[in-house]
């Protein structure tokens, strides 16, 4: 069964705002996600200058052994990325529903400071 | 990947989820009394209410790209079109038009026949410098700004002072792609 093993949301300057773990596979420590979210905000922004095609906007997927990585960045440069087992289905469409509600539940919060992490409460 | 195909905006408006046209028009006429109150001075009430925009703006952006699915635009035309026919209509319920390019392509007015903001409103002597719907300015520049473009964005044309239309100007001063700083080691 196709299993996601973790979520991260990055923001513009590639700090790591939302990080999200589901099962033991995934689960990493606190100074992991964070350098794992700059390294891939890294990645990302040098794929979009080796592209050999004008225009790259970045990886959008990573196939692995044991895992995929997709990944949706925003025209404002927050990157969604998901972690999940290899050949899972329909992530981008759970990206593009993780923007949507990040602009809903997020952004429309008066309390919330843009660009720093996300607090989730309950 | 399948391309996903914009919304337009009647589509998005009709999905999201919407509140009383009334209460929207006299809240935003109690904060701009308020402001008043608070300020007194008609030039600090204007900047105040630009600033306001501004912020709201920069967290706008990110939802009417999420819901509207727009790809990036090629260039400063269509990013006029698309927040005057996908923008406005998105979040006011009102369509804009585009007109007056400049040469370059880089200046533009906005015209919207109809604004929801200035229902019941007329102002006062004492208030004869103000740019009630400043907010607006500033939603525009702040949202550019987040996708990497500063704006200037004035009004041309205001009913409230006797016009007949509203009338927006935006000038695009500058393009500012994020850069990933290798350079900066050497």
């Amino acid at each position: 069964m196709a299993a996601i093993y973790s979520l991260y949301i990055i923001n513009k300057s590639g700090g790591l705002i939302f990080y999200k773990d589901y099962g033991s596979a995934g689960r990493m420590d606190t100074n992991d996600s964070l350098r794992v979210a700059s390294l891939w905000h890294s990645m990302h922004a040098i794929s979009q200058q080796l592209s050999p095609v004008a225009g790259c906007s970045g990886i959008e997927l990573l196939e692995a052994d044991t895992f995929d990585l997709h990944c949706f960045q925003s025209l404002t440069g927050t990157k969604f990325f998901v972690v999940c087992e290899p050949g899972t289905q329909h992530m981008e469409g759970l990206l593009k529903a993780m923007y949507e509600l990040y602009t809903d539940y997020v952004l429309k919060n008066p309390f919330y400071e843009m660009e720093m992490p996300i607090r989730k409460s309950g | 990947m399948a391309p996903v195909i914009p919304r337009s905006g009647d589509a998005i408006f009709a999905s999201v989820e919407r509140v009383n046209a009334e209460l929207f028009t006299l809240t935003y006429g109690a904060i701009v009394r308020q402001l008043l109150t608070d300020l007194e001075e008609v030039e600090e009430v204007n900047k105040q209410l630009d600033q306001m925009g501004y912020n709201i703006g920069i967290r706008l952006v990110d939802e009417f790209l999420a819901k509207s699915n727009v790809s990036r635009c090629i260039d400063f035309k269509e990013t006029a079109e698309v927040i005057a026919k996908v923008g406005f209509k998105m979040f006011l319920g009102v369509t804009a038009s585009v007109s007056n390019w400049d040469a370059d392509g880089t200046c533009c007015s906005i015209i919207l026949e109809d604004n929801p903001l200035v229902d019941f409103v007329e102002l006062p002597d004492t208030c004869q410098g103000l740019y009630y719907c400043n907010v607006l300015s500033g939603v525009i520049r702040g949202a550019l700004e987040m996708v990497s473009m500063k704006t200037e964005v004035t009004w041309v044309r205001d009913m409230l002072r006797g016009d007949d239309a509203f009338e927006l100007q935006v000038k695009l001063l500058k393009q500012v792609p994020e850069e990933y700083p290798y350079k900066d080691d050497e």
